[in-house]
């Protein structure tokens, strides 16, 4: 397996909204197991390159290949039942369904209730609050605890992939620490990640490598631990505000 | 005739009519739920299923399975407006599917124009049917025909409720309903939501018009404009594309109407529908969502 393919590549990806260029071409690959961090200012399309790779976001040009389909002229219920889960930005849960409900309805195209029963008692494991909450509607919950049913809407789809933005959004503090514990945990177990994360310490602690968009185009990647030492990521940052 | 006698029967009365409300109410509710578009067909799918009952009648079936022939016919008529005329316009402005919705209507009134003409026709209801019940000596009377309407009202609505919180396609309706595109995001097969929707909001239509049309004796093809009208204002009131809301509105608008006639001074009396048109305008300007949904806006 020396050589194997990524299990995700995004070649030269353009996306235009209108007359805005959100994505210049963007290029990166996610190889089975990493955990690939994504990150840059408000606007440098982060979640842009996500919602392309999930099927929200239709690219002028480039492609999205996943386990070697190119996948960016499917649609999203098509490209989550090829094995990628997308838990988007501001979480987007049914807000009027019961934690149950959206746990059942992220399992959704699966077809192995055993399957589906063994997973939702992994997130009971992985996110005790549900247990507690999980006759209650989605929109009575805490900022925290949504952020945890939005994670676990996306697991229970059994991903290979699982995208992740702005995990940490709207959360308090002390349940940011829990929830990247949790990623951590994932990670342990060998669920391959890409998350998009304004908190750079957290995202570099967590990643294997990293990439630092500016204004819809990769301007720095590597190694998380090395970019965690790295001006030219804050310069990144800076320059975006320019 | 005491008092107490008196309100129970308004209030027999009141069930009965806000039962019809509520079925077409929830229907209306449902196709807005997943589309966002007020379906004014809505009305004129329950007049194919009216129309659809007595003309089996007319031909010797009995009653009960000729009523679910209807039921099936609304449920076709429903599916094939979705796949003909909304589904290739579903990303079209507003403007446009609400023009396409009122299209629908006279394209479906005109034919049933022009296949039964304009004139009322008898609904030849059972005699079993027409039966009616008198308790304390006269003073509260109903027949069958209330009892079956408020009867299959309530299966109907349990059946709903099971297939809106136990299905994974009813719960992807609410939750299309909710966020398309989250909908999407989980894996939900949006198109497939949106149609078994429109089947099941149409089922609904179709049970309504047999039921409505029984009541008022006779069908003819304008005769969903009424029940869509009110069921308009029933939603409105419970909040527009919530079904809980829908039934409760329903029920709502039914005691509305027959309290202001029943207790309310003669004089009171003739500007019934005025005083219910009035409340609808009162919604719309103070409270948008409705009785259930106090923070939404709504979007007609
Ligand atoms: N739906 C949209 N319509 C128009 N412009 C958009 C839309 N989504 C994103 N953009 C624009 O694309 C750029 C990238 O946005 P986004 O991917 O959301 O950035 P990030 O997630 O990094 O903050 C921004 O300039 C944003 O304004
Ligand atoms: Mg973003």
């Amino acid at each position: 397996m020396a050589t194997a393919d990524p299990l995700l590549r995004v070649d030269n990806l353009e996306v235009n909204f209108g007359a805005v260029r959100a994505l210049k071409g963007v290029s990166l690959d996610v190889r089975e197991g990493e955990v690939i961090a994504l990150v840059g200012a408000n606007g440098a399309g982060k979640s842009t390159t996500l919602r392309s790779i999930s099927g929200l976001a239709r690219a002028k040009s480039g492609t999205v290949t996943f386990a070697g389909t190119v996948i960016n002229k499917r649609t999203a219920p098509q490209i989550v039942r090829l094995g990628i889960a997308h838990s988007p930005e501001g979480r987007r849960l049914f807000g009027g369904l019961s934690v149950a409900e959206n746990l059942r309805l992220g399992a959704c195209t699966r077809s192995d209730p055993d399957g589906v029963a063994r997973d939702t008692e992994k997130m009971f494991v992985l996110f005790p609050i549900l247990r507690e909450r999980w006759k209650q509607l989605a929109g009575t919950l805490s900022g925290g605890e949504q952020q945890q049913l939005a994670l676990a809407r996306a697991l229970m789809a059994a991903p290979r992939l699982l995208l992740l933005d702005e995990p940490s959004l709207g959360v308090a503090p002390l349940l940011v620490r829990h929830i990247f514990d949790a990623l951590a945990e994932l990670k342990r177990q060998g669920m391959t990640m890409l998350l998009v994360e304004q908190n750079i310490a957290l995202a570099l602690e967590l990643a294997d490598r990293a990439y630092v968009l500016r204004t819809g185009k990769v301007a720095l990647s590597g190694i998380a631990s090395e970019l965690r030492v790295d001006d030219r990521v804050a310069q990144a940052y800076l320059g975006a505000a320019e | 005739m005491s008092q107490l006698e008196y309100i129970i029967q308004q209030i027999i009365n009141a069930v009965s009519l806000g039962s019809l409300y509520a079925l077409v109410a929830v229907g209306l509710s449902i196709v807005f739920g997943v589309l966002k578009l007020t379906n004014f067909a809505h009305g004129d799918v329950m007049m194919v299923g009216a129309f659809t009952t007595v003309l089996l009648i007319g031909i010797g079936m009995p009653f009960a399975p000729a009523m679910l022939c209807g039921i099936l016919a609304s449920a076709v008529a429903g599916f094939l407006i979705e796949r003909i005329a909304y589904r290739p316009i579903r990303n079209a402005p507003d403007v446009t599917r609400l023009l396409t919705s009122l299209a629908v209507t006279y394209i479906l009134e005109n034919l049933g124009i022009l296949l039964f003409t304009s004139s009322p026709r008898n609904f030849p209801l059972p005699d079993i049917l027409n039966t009616s019940w008198q308790l304390s000596g006269g003073a509260i009377t109903f027949t069958n025909i209330n009892v079956l309407t408020v009867a299959l009202t309530f299966v109907s609505l349990i059946g709903l409720g099971w297939f809106i919180t136990r299905t994974t396609i009813g719960l992807g309706m609410r939750a299309a309903a909710e966020d398309m595109q989250a909908a999407q995001l989980v894996g939900l097969n949006v198109n497939k939501v949106i149609i078994i929707a429109f089947i099941v909001a149409s089922a609904y239509a179709g049970l309504a018009g047999v039921l409505w049309a029984a009541q008022a004796g006779v069908v003819q093809p304008q005769m969903g404009f009424t029940p869509l009208l009110k069921a308009f204002v029933a939603a409105i009131i419970g909040g527009f594309g919530s079904i809980s809301g829908a039934l409760l509105g329903g029920y709502m608008l039914g005691a509305l109407e027959i309290f202001i006639v029943a207790f309310m001074p003669d004089v009171v009396v003739p500007y019934r529908d005025a005083i219910v048109f009035a409340l609808l305008i009162a919604f719309l300007l103070f409270r948008p969502g409705g009785l259930m949904q106090p923070n939404r806006e709504i979007k007609l």
